[in-house]
């Protein structure tokens, strides 16, 4: 994993900059991004068929002494409600947190809020 | 054996099973207890066993079934095809095996191996599988990425899920957290190690598994 400076990224990733993506396109995004260290936050996150789709490409992709795969915690997709199904809204995958696995570890999460933490050694300096 | 490569997977489970029965996978993240489940299963139902089981996690590292494994609840019965599928993980640390468990450096780089290309067995065979039995230790948080993940693709596809809430032996264990994590679906608690409350769990499975696929696609 390269890091060319001491801080580390987070990024966050816009709803609009993932509509304009295939799946294929946002899976490949989202490796490429975290295997050069970034933490990434997406607004709009994953179907289900996408998540299962990045474990699988994640497992083809670990190396062992430089990426051991990624830290992922998101939630079920929203069930929209009746109003919104008239409207014609589908169900939406909820916001993402994903981060290479040796930097970032999830604390607790419920059904409201995940609690992550950078592994001490490798924060900011 | 490598046997995913030319034909596709749908086809080889059909030519690995027949088409008859419902084929139930036992999926999880490593090391909530699948195969001591399995293996109970079998004991219970056939005589066999499945494979074997370690308090080191990937210790299935490749997907073995069981046909025709016939549970009977009452006057109600259903033959099933069992999968044992490798725990899936979104990493796999090699360093983890040599230091929480003490393997040798060679070990523990063949076993992470070997685990990656577990998980992405364990995901294939989630394509051609009827139902799911998803095995959740409840002594752990419930909404784990791996049991979202699993969960969001099955119920995208309409297919039966059962969650064994399992290790309620455990002091610690909280098997009401994972009910009201997941109303949405049967929630039966047992203990694989002891065998508590597998009569729940089986009568569960012929009932949920039994129910004519309603709404399956195409
Ligand atoms: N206390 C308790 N321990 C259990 C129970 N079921 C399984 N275990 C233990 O949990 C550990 C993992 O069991 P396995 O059956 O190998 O778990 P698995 O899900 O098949 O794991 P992988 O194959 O690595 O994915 C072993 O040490 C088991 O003895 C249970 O109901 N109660
Ligand atoms: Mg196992």
């Amino acid at each position: 994993m390269t890091k060319k400076d001491n801080g580390i990224s987070f990024n966050l990733v816009s709803r609009q900059k993932f509509q304009d993506l295939s799946s294929e396109e946002k899976l490949r995004f989202i490796l490429k991004e975290v295997k050069k260290g970034r933490i990434l936050v997406l607004e709009y996150g994953l179907t289900p068929t996408e998540q299962t789709s990045l474990i699988e490409n994640t497992m083809k992709e670990i190396e062992q002494d430089t990426f051991i795969g990624v830290e992922m915690e998101g939630y079920g997709e929203d069930t929209p409600t009746f109003l919104q199904k008239l409207f014609g809204m589908g169900k939406r995958p909820r916001m993402t947190m994903i981060g290479p696995a040796d930097l970032v570890k999830t604390v607790r999460k419920d059904d409201n809020m995940i609690q992550t933490k950078i592994i001490p050694g490798r924060g900011a300096k | 054996m490598g046997w995913f490569g030319k034909s596709s997977l749908s086809s080889i489970i059909q030519r690995v099973f027949g088409k008859k029965h419902a084929k139930i996978g036992i999926y999880g993240p490593p090391n909530v207890g699948k195969t001591t489940l399995a293996n109970r299963i079998l004991r219970d139902w056939t005589g066999d066993i499945m494979g074997s089981v370690s308090e080191i996690p990937h210790e299935t590292r490749r997907a073995k079934w069981k046909k025709d494994v016939k549970i009977e609840n009452g006057n109600s019965s259903l033959t099933m095809d069992i999968v044992d599928t490798p725990g899936i993980a979104t990493k796999v640390d090699y360093k983890e095996f040599m230091n929480t468990y003490g393997l040798s450096r060679e070990e523990s780089r063949r076993r992470a191996k070997e685990a990656t290309e577990g998980v992405i067995e364990s995901i294939k065979w989630l394509e051609g599988i009827d139902g799911v039995v998803l095995v959740m230790d409840s002594t752990q948080d419930p909404f784990t990425q791996v049991n979202v993940t699993i969960l969001g693709n099955l119920e995208a596809r309409n297919l039966p899920v059962l969650i064994a809430a399992n290790k309620i032996d455990e002091d610690d264990s909280s098997p009401a957290t994972l009910k009201s994590a997941f109303p949405q679906h049967p929630v039966v608690p047992i203990s694989a190690l002891t065998g508590y409350n597998t009569e729940n769990l089986y009568s569960t499975m012929v009932k949920h598994f039994s129910k004519k696929r309603r709404k399956k696609r195409r």
